[in-house]
């Protein structure tokens, strides 16, 4: 079965073919374009991730085997792009492992070096809100 | 003056700014943040190393070689300032840390005394946060009303109900000059003329007009101006205040500490002389200084050619913005600085931006800090371009290229 390593480097790998930034952001945008969007019920006030300067708004649902689904919607495509990312990595995983999970690829392509301090802060937000829908699907889950 | 002049000014121009050299992200920067602070100029970065290598002290109270020759430059830029604005007096002129600053010494200093339960401060719909939330901070606290000068899709004041705004209960009336989101240039004489009917002060915040023409607080006849040195090629973190000097006098000390004060005992203290009065602690010692240089170098400037050059790429820039599809300007008065903000249709400012920086190109993105303003216009913020003297056509021309690449990418 697929994990979040193989997941991440996955992603490292198609960031590795690209020369440049202005590409690296070409692939982000069409990301983000084709970013499933999250139901119209969900893009409230309580379901926006605070510390960014584009809106994001972001869902989990808990499945019967401690597994979590996420959809997102941001009003920045670049934004939605990187979302697209994230949840690429961590969707349908084990809430157990998204809790733990290090996601070190966003180091990896560039990414923490390259955004602006806002969006840096904006994407750290959200992985933290993401690891606190793990946690909340583990917690759900009767113990062993 | 022809275009060729022109090219060869900027030319000139950029060789006193190390920064503009570099590139960012391969890419020649260009730098279109100039409303939000000017870079600067060599002779002023000097000034700064040329204090601390050479006469670092602290000015006024000492009697040493050092003392006297920081206490004499930093006085120096005292009265570069007061030519620079008109005044022969140099006791209205007050250095704070900015505009910011100057606007709460005065909401504070000047407001407590004279506003009042009931009375009323007017403002502009297009005013900066640093220019509401000080008042609206001395409103609460004297329970005081706060009136707002609407705007007009234009982005200029709507001053059609100015006699329902402004009445014998407004105390104070204070707008901007220059609006920072858009760039109009506000008809600040007829504000003043109705306001001085009234018997209202009048504070201009003038962060956004002092760079791009000459300003003379005795024709204008405001009691308080306010800009900022950063806007002005200075260093940050300085900033001034005039006052007319009975306004000033008639006022209690802002802060207290050293400086102000003649003499300081347990049984009561007396306040020091105008300007001293205002400038409690160390000031910026340095910053003030590097402004005088500041201040040589705006006003070495051929004042013609300045006016010429800005309208140029302000022209420039308007013409290709409106060729863009969905293209939407925010702020089209016939009177505007170098300034020009937009929005594209469908797709977010912070994008823009984004991919603007890609290729090397400075913008601003956002609410530029006038959130009612952004409100009123029903949008969450804008793409601000703003330019200056060593910004050249050429540059306009890759940021008009840069520009349509970015969006044909976010569409």
């Amino acid at each position: 079965m697929e994990t979040i390593e193989d997941r991440q480097k996955e992603i490292i790998q198609e960031f590795g073919m690209f020369d440049d930034w202005m590409q690296k952001y070409e692939y982000i945008i069409e990301l983000g374009k084709d970013l499933p969007v999250i139901e119209q019920e969900f893009k409230t006030e309580d379901h926006l991730i605070k510390g960014c300067q584009s809106k994001v708004w972001l869902h989990a649902d808990f499945g019967a085997d401690g597994m979590v689904r996420f959809t997102a919607d941001s009003d920045a495509i670049i934004t939605k792009g990187l979302v697209s990312l994230v949840i690429r990595v961590l969707d349908g995983m084990n809430g157990q492992d998204i809790a733990q999970s290090d996601l070190h690829f966003v180091n990896d392509i560039g990414l923490t070096s390259h955004l602006s301090p806002t969006r840096s802060n904006g994407l750290a937000s959200m992985i933290k809100q993401m690891k606190i829908y793990g946690m909340l699907a583990a917690n759900q889950q009767p113990q062993p | 003056m022809d275009d060729v002049v022109s090219i060869g000014a900027v030319e000139k121009i950029r060789k006193h700014f190390p920064i503009l050299q570099q590139e960012v992200n391969g890419k020649p920067l260009i730098y279109f943040d100039n409303a939000a602070t000017s870079q600067k100029p060599l002779s002023v970065i000097e000034s700064i190393t040329e204090y601390y290598q050479e006469y670092n002290s602290n000015i006024h109270r000492g009697v040493h070689h050092l003392a006297n020759i920081a206490t004499g430059k930093f006085e120096s830029t005292r009265q570069k300032v007061a030519d620079f604005l008109g005044t022969d007096d140099l006791g209205e002129i007050i250095f704070t840390s900015g505009t910011t600053d100057s606007i709460n010494l005065v909401a504070q200093a000047w407001g407590r005394l004279n506003i009042h339960s009931g009375d009323e401060i007017l403002v502009s719909e297009l005013e900066h946060h640093s220019n509401i939330v000080p008042w609206q901070i001395l409103a609460q606290e004297k329970n005081a009303i706060i009136k707002v000068i609407p705007v007009t899709d234009k982005g200029e004041w709507d001053l059609s109900n100015l006699e329902e705004l402004l009445s014998e209960r407004t105390k104070i009336v204070a707008v901007n000059h220059v609006s920072n989101a858009l760039g109009t240039i506000n008809p600040i004489e007829i504000i003043i003329n109705r306001s001085r009917q009234v018997g209202a002060k009048i504070l201009i915040d003038g962060a956004q007009s002092v760079v791009h023409f000459e300003v003379n607080v005795k024709s204008i006849d405001c009691d308080f101006y306010c800009f900022s040195a950063h806007k002005l090629y200075g260093p940050t973190g300085v900033g001034v205040l005039y006052g007319k000097r009975e306004v000033l006098e008639s006022m209690a000390p802002y802060r207290g500490g050293g400086e102000m004060i003649k003499t300081v005992s347990f049984k009561g203290t007396t306040y020091n002389e105008l300007p001293h009065k205002f400038e409690a602690g160390t000031p910026n010692i340095e910053g003030i200084i590097a402004f005088g240089s500041a201040i040589d170098f705006a006003t070495s400037l051929d004042k013609d050619w300045v006016q010429f050059h800005e309208k140029q790429l302000l022209d420039t820039a308007t013409t290709f913005l409106q060729e863009i599809e969905g293209m939407k300007i925010y702020g089209t008065s016939a009177q505007k600085v170098s300034v020009v903000s937009f929005l594209v249709d469908g797709i977010h400012p912070y994008d823009l931006g984004t991919l603007l920086d890609q290729q090397g190109i400075a913008v601003r993105t956002g609410h530029h800090c006038t959130q009612p303003l952004m409100e009123r216009f029903k949008i969450p913020g804008t793409v601000r371009a703003s330019f200056a003297i060593y910004n050249s056509i050429e540059e306009v021309n890759i940021f008009a290229d840069a520009l349509r690449k970015s969006v044909k990418m976010l569409r």
